[in-house]
């Protein structure tokens, strides 16, 4: 069994479906932070089977929660200080999101101005769809 | 502010304050004439639509205002590469209200959110056309005295048809409807219509053949069946006549269903139905006129005493 060591300050990123580290390390633009940085893939969970969990040791308001929310809610942000957790955040999905998906619907405004910012509403919350906040297509992309 | 960008952005007891205005101006079009003196429609009409724009130039005239616009993107800054955004902001410096329609779907919201007058959809691609649907909800109240508890046949395309969409949306408010769909299995609504009446709980049927429901209905919205939405002739030749409203399945109708339609119409309601007192397609048109002349009013605050 491999073992990483706890971080001082920063957060850990609990829950993650297994293999979808990666991808929330791009989207949450972690490579641009100076900072350490654990990708923990495939560890063993007794509530998932297998799991991912990401350590970043970086102030939490570098966190994008939105982002982070819309590729999976269900992920648990602890909290570090001091080498302890002293809170969990609870991802809440996100009533806009701006510029992180982009609408691909070939009749939609946003398809011939460039400058447009590519908007996406919550439109259902129960199932979890989102809409184009111009022509209203539902956002079929997951991160 | 307000704009109009689709027919749900109005409660129902605004639908019915604007219907109220509607047959006020029905009634007494003298009182309304210089309401909208010194006011300017700007239509910007990004594609042709000629009847839309007449519709809302009769309105703006009819209320004493003034019209501006073009009606071709060819003839505007567009065709220089100029935004929509842009666009709104110089015409908002020309004019006090905005109609607008625009191949592209959303492009009045992206106007709607730079204006600084309101801006009214003239439809956007195949995504809304809310006058339209103003237009046959105010049609149905005049004539039939209310929006609840009746059946609801829409026939021909109900696939790609918005105005059939837009109409299911709009009525879905009321109570007691009951929706008929009649149409080719090829074009039957789309999956996000008929789930959102099984959420609602609201009864609908799905038919092939028009003739069979005929009886049961307060109402007939018909659409055109277009050639090219088949994949084969042979089916479109076995199925064109099902969906062509004649004096004989007008016969098998109850004596005050209505025919509604959004025109223009080809070849799927004969003319011998025209003069057929429950053919108010015609009417339909003016009713049109009536509603954008009460929204213009609602949206520029113009009260007539």
């Amino acid at each position: 069994m491999l073992n990483v060591g706890k971080i001082e300050e920063g957060f850990v990123l609990d829950h993650i479906k297994a293999g979808k580290s990666l991808s929330i390390y791009h989207h949450l633009q972690l490579d641009k932070l100076d900072c350490t940085v654990a990708i923990i893939k495939n560890a063993r969970s007794n509530k998932m089977g297998k799991k991912d969990i990401l350590k970043v040791e970086c102030d939490i308001d570098m966190l994008n929660l939105d982002v982070l929310a819309f590729i999976d809610h269900n992920i648990t942000v602890n909290v570090i200080k001091d080498g302890a957790i002293v809170s969990k955040k609870e991802l809440q999905l996100p009533k806009e999101l701006k510029n992180i998906i982009r609408c691909k619907n070939p009749r939609c405004i946003t398809s011939i101005e460039q400058e447009l910012p590519h908007i996406f509403v919550l439109a259902d919350e129960k199932k979890e769809i989102y809409r184009c906040k111009y022509c209203e297509e539902k956002c079929t992309e997951t991160l | 502010m307000r704009h109009l960008m689709s027919p749900l952005d109005f409660s129902t007891e605004e639908l019915d304050r604007l219907f109220d205005l509607a047959n006020d101006i029905e009634a007494n079009p003298g009182k309304y004439a210089k309401a909208c003196e010194g006011k300017k429609l700007a239509t910007c009409f990004y594609e042709p639509s000629t009847r839309t724009r007449l519709s809302f130039e009769a309105a703006m005239l009819n209320l004493g205002g003034s019209v501006i616009g073009f009606s071709d993107a060819s003839a505007s800054s567009a065709a220089k590469g100029e935004s929509v955004s842009d666009t709104i902001r110089v015409i908002s410096c020309f004019a006090d209200i905005c109609a607008m329609r625009h191949p592209k779907e959303g492009a009045p919201k992206v106007a709607a959110d730079r204006s600084s007058i309101p801006v009214i959809n003239a439809g956007d691609g195949g995504h809304q056309h809310p006058t339209q649907t103003l237009t046959d909800l105010l049609t149905i109240r005049s004539l039939k005295g209310r929006l609840d508890h009746f059946t609801i046949g829409l026939c021909g395309d109900l696939k790609f048809g918005r105005t059939v969409h837009s109409l299911i949306n709009a009525l879905s408010r009321y109570e007691g409807i009951r929706f008929i769909f009649i149409s080719p299995r090829e074009l039957m609504v789309p999956d996000y219509v008929t789930e959102m009446l099984n959420e609602k709980n609201i009864p609908y049927e799905e038919v092939i053949r028009l003739e069979s429901i005929m009886p049961r209905l307060d109402m007939l919205y018909m659409t055109r069946v277009q050639k090219e939405r088949f994949f084969n002739e042979e089916d479109y030749v076995r199925l064109k006549d099902f969906y062509i409203l004649d004096k004989a399945k007008m016969q098998l109708a109850s004596p005050d269903m209505l025919v509604l339609h959004p025109l223009p119409r080809v070849n799927e309601i004969s003319v011998e139905v025209d003069d057929d007192p429950r053919a108010a397609y015609f009417k339909q048109v003016q009713y049109g006129v009536y509603v954008r002349m009460a929204l213009i009013l609602t949206l520029l605050d113009i009260h007539v005493g």
